[in-house]
């Protein structure tokens, strides 16, 4: 098979950027679309031509490093992948493929498709975690957790934290990432003494790194590579909510079994 | 002038850890505001040590090349993590699992750091549930199990089959705390590329920042080393394409001595390579071995389509030569089974290089349903790459690098043989032997990081001088310079070859003389042709692009310059360990029919590798004793 590639080089934050044309030849329909473009860089080196810089490490869709938005859809065209699980069995033979990096102004670029996505840990910083120290944890069956609750951290947690949800939005908003984390301590017990400050701190967070507002239109939950759930966001807006009443001093439930503080 | 000792407590083997302890000497809370520690790699051992270092009042400072410390390759792992909880009462004990690691590595790692692994083993499952890891549960709402090989009882904790990335993401989250309250201070993508040493101490490191490419030094009263295996040297492996050997074998060049090198997992369940440009090896975990059957077509060239394959006509190979435990023998067993067979010629898929995995049986038994629960997301991953159904068709699976036994040397403080570097999870040699056994190595990074070194670099600390070499010290200006000169020797060199190409051919030699069998005449040649390959490099590598800037190719071709002298290091300690033991097979050391045949006369040793400037290393041995478990021959039928 042979390609068009129509590829994004910018040689830094201040640069303005342009795309360049490449051709991609003897790719087989078994490569990985990564492959490919491997396949392209290993052409351009010995022509002194700086390749393509792009992110990657894992290449089995775990580690949300791969960041590549193809034909304007991040992660490509096909639904719930990250890029380098995507195949080039996927394109027909001759075709256009345009390349592109995450766009949004928390994540500016460092070179041609790298971006800084460092926004997202500051907001995981802010709040993402349940604050024990190491040692001095109860035995793990003590905290009895139902089947349905456990399944349903687990559909949040498998957040990678790539920032598809956010390169899919007009408004670049980071709700679904916020929301899985948010939703997943939420669910269990463990998560909740801090569940108020958390869901704070975290929207805090993200407000101020200059991720958008959610406008419902769900093209986050589209391209996720992880199938990550909108619903995840009604339960960020929920959490928030239940906060504000919980800052107020007014009591959530009528027996809550942990005290919480605001 | 290395000496070996591993400092090991005496006294009776469950009173060990306790002992060392007691007798070690703390640092004051006061003093420890004041102590900066050094925490490379992000990964379960250096996530966890580092926040927890952070947690006990250290000035830490943390590295890793990712953008974010949440990427490390833990992320990866898929199946499980093992703890001697025996919440399924079915006769799992810490003796138990002390036992099956021990006997699961060969006879080859240390009895007490191993009973140590197993005793920790059970906060680790409680301090994960504490940090909010989403475990699987029964229905009652307990934490549930399921088996692994090289064992038979049921200990193995998971989180569907993503238990690395749920494990990794409670110790960055742990880390996250630590860097809000200013415990931590994260570098990312920035990479180690040499150690300082000041008056025989490691007091720091030099590293380079991947986006402005400025070289600088940074010192500490410790360094700790977390920066994971070198399965890469072979090129293709399951390991991420960023996973090398910089670190530790910098770290080698200056002292620290490396031990049991070709101590290499071949992870027998990989998805098979499926043309010439591929860049990586995809794992299928090993849980799929509980339900699904390894076999190939008895007939020599049986074409048929393996549902065509009645089962009469099938060699269920594993199950027919080790009937005790079937398709869950250990890793290292399972994979030369496989090479075997495909020697043969009776391997299935392109080149024959492949046998079925084959879930048939269970889907029949108990429903797709049920198969879809447990590794749905497996199934998808091979659909994905290979465009085959699994659910309609048998798996192929072919074996694939994936994880590194052997490391820098350690005691049983976890310090290596330079004062001050401290080295944990897979970086390490200490505790897996020959062979590691599926679920082990999430638990030893955890272990060596939330539980283990916080407590031994206590010591080291509290009995070392506080002063430190400041930053533009003679020494640290001497590791600069050595960093520098070898980038624009990189940069300098103008032939036409890719970074790549050399890193493929040295893969292809490792693979070929240092993979699954090993032999005297294959190493030799090897050992010749690593070096004129390195030669080659030096000449003709092209790197474009200049070192002030963010540049992926130069950040590559310093990591393949370090494969390609390590590679040789590892086929030293190959050619010398005339034994076949776990994951290292010896064609000359074998039994008639072909089991391993290991040499505790003249082998039970960690064979430990110095750096010399001018010369092959030099070997030193630390004998192995055991005094609580007599060396069997590992049999597992």
């Amino acid at each position: 098979m042979k390609f068009t590639l129509k590829v994004w080089r910018q040689r830094g934050p201040d640069d303005k950027g342009r795309f360049a044309v490449y051709e991609a030849r003897d790719v087989s329909p078994d490569m990985s679309f990564l492959e490919m473009l491997d396949g392209v860089n290993q052409s351009l080196i010995p022509t002194d031509e700086e390749p393509v810089a792009f992110e990657h490490d894992c290449r089995e869709g775990i580690c949300g490093s791969c960041s590549l938005v193809i034909n304007g859809v991040p992660h490509g065209p096909d639904r719930g992948i990250t890029t380098c699980q995507l195949y080039m069995r996927q394109f027909s033979d001759g075709a256009t493929i345009t390349i592109e990096p995450w766009r949004a102004r928390a994540f500016p670029i460092i070179k041609d498709l790298v971006v800084d996505r460092r926004a997202l840990d500051r907001v995981m910083q802010a709040g993402g975690y349940i604050s024990i120290n190491t040692g001095g944890a109860v035995d793990g069956n003590v905290l009895l957790i139902s089947k349905e609750q456990a399944e349903n951290a687990m559909d949040a947690a498998s957040c990678i934290g790539c920032g598809a949800c956010i390169a899919a939005c007009k408004n670049a908003s980071a709700m679904l990432f916020v929301a899985a984390k948010v939703s997943h301590l939420a669910a269990l017990p463990q998560g909740n003494p801090e569940r108020a400050r958390r869901v704070m701190a975290m929207m805090e967070a993200m407000d101020r790194e200059g991720f958008g507002s959610c406008g419902n239109q769900y093209e986050c939950e589209a391209v996720c590579p992880k199938n990550i759930s909108v619903r995840f966001i009604a339960t960020l807006q929920r959490e928030y909510l239940r906060a504000g009443i919980v800052e107020s001093g007014l009591r959530t439930e009528p027996d809550s079994a942990d005290q919480e503080s605001a | 002038m290395t000496r070996l000792d591993a400092k090991i407590p005496s006294g009776p083997l469950e009173a060990k850890w306790d002992r060392r302890r007691f007798s070690e000497k703390l640092v004051s809370p006061a003093n420890k505001r004041r102590i900066k520690i050094i925490v490379v790699g992000t990964g379960l051992a250096g996530a966890s040590a580092a926040s927890t270092l952070g947690q006990l009042g250290y000035d830490v400072e943390c590295f890793c090349f990712q953008d974010s410390p949440r990427r490390a390759h833990s992320i990866a792992a898929q199946g499980g993590i093992n703890a001697a909880k025996n919440y399924q009462d079915d006769g799992d004990s810490v003796a138990r699992l002390f036992y099956d690691t021990i006997k699961g590595g060969d006879f080859r790692s240390r009895e007490a750091n191993v009973y140590r692994l197993a005793q920790v083993s059970t906060q680790i499952i409680d301090q994960c549930v504490a940090l909010g890891v989403p475990f699987a549960r029964e229905y009652g709402g307990q934490l549930a199990n399921r088996s692994f090989g090289g064992v038979q009882v049921s200990r193995t904790f998971y989180c569907r089959g993503q238990t690395g990335q749920q494990l990794l993401l409670g110790a960055y989250s742990a880390l996250c705390w630590q860097i809000e309250r200013g415990r931590v201070t994260m570098r990312p993508r920035t990479d180690m590329l040499d150690l300082i040493i000041d008056e025989g101490h490691a007091r720091g490191i030099v590293v380079r920042d991947l986006v402005t490419g400025q070289i600088t030094a940074h010192t500490a009263h410790a360094v700790v080393l977390a920066t994971g295996g070198y399965s890469n040297v072979y090129y293709l492996s399951t390991n991420a394409i960023g996973s090398n050997v910089t670190a530790t074998y910098r770290a080698w060049k200056q002292g620290a001595a490396f031990a049991n090198p070709c101590f290499t997992q071949i992870h027998p369940t990989a998805i098979p390579p499926a043309e010439t440009q591929q860049a990586k090896l995809t794992l299928m975990s090993e849980s799929l071995r509980n339900d699904g059957r390894l076999w190939v077509p008895t007939a020599l060239s049986d074409r048929r389509a393996p549902g065509a394959i009645p089962s009469s006509e099938r060699d269920y190979f594993l199950e027919r030569r080790y009937p005790g435990f079937g398709n869950l023998v250990p890793r290292d067993v399972a994979s030369r089974a496989v090479k075997s067979i495909c020697d043969e010629g009776r391997g299935v898929g392109p080149g024959g290089q492949g046998v079925y995995l084959d879930f048939s049986d269970v889907i029949e038994q108990q429903g797709a349903d049920v198969v879809r629960e447990r590794y749905g997301n497996l199934f998808d991953m091979y659909r994905r790459i290979t465009g085959e159904d699994a659910y309609q068709t048998p798996m192929r699976i072919y074996p694939a690098p994936h994880y590194t036994m052997g490391g820098l040397w350690v005691d049983y403080n976890l310090m290596s043989t330079v004062p001050g570097l401290f080295v944990i999870g897979e970086a390490n040699f200490a505790d897996h032997g020959a062979n590691r056994l599926g679920a082990s190595s999430l638990m030893q990074g955890l272990a060596d990081g939330y539980f283990i070194l916080p407590y031994t670099i206590g010591h080291y600390l509290a009995t070392t001088r506080l002063d430190l070499p400041v930053a533009d010290h003679s020494v640290s200006r001497a590791a600069v310079e050595r960093v520098t000169g070898r980038l624009n020797k990189l940069l300098q060199s103008s032939g036409g070859r890719t970074a790549a190409s050399f890193h493929r051919e040295l893969g292809r030699i490792l693979w070929d003389h240092c993979g699954m069998a090993r032999s005297d005449s294959g190493l030799n040649r090897a050992l010749r042709e690593i070096p004129s390959l390195r030669e080659e490099f030096w000449r003709s590598v092209v790197v474009p692009g200049s070192g002030e800037t963010f540049n992926q190719e130069l950040e590559y071709a310093c990591r393949v310059a370090d494969f390609l002298e390590f590679g040789e290091l590892l086929c030293h300690d190959a050619l010398y360990r005339k034994e076949s033991c776990g994951a290292h097979f010896r064609e000359e050391h074998q039994t008639a029919d072909g089991e391993p045949q290991r040499d505790d006369e003249r082998f039970a040793h960690v064979a430990a590798w110095e750096y010399r400037e001018d010369g092959p290393p030099i070997l030193h041995k630390e004998p192995l004793t055991f005094e609580f478990v007599q060396p069997t021959t590992r049999s597992y039928q």
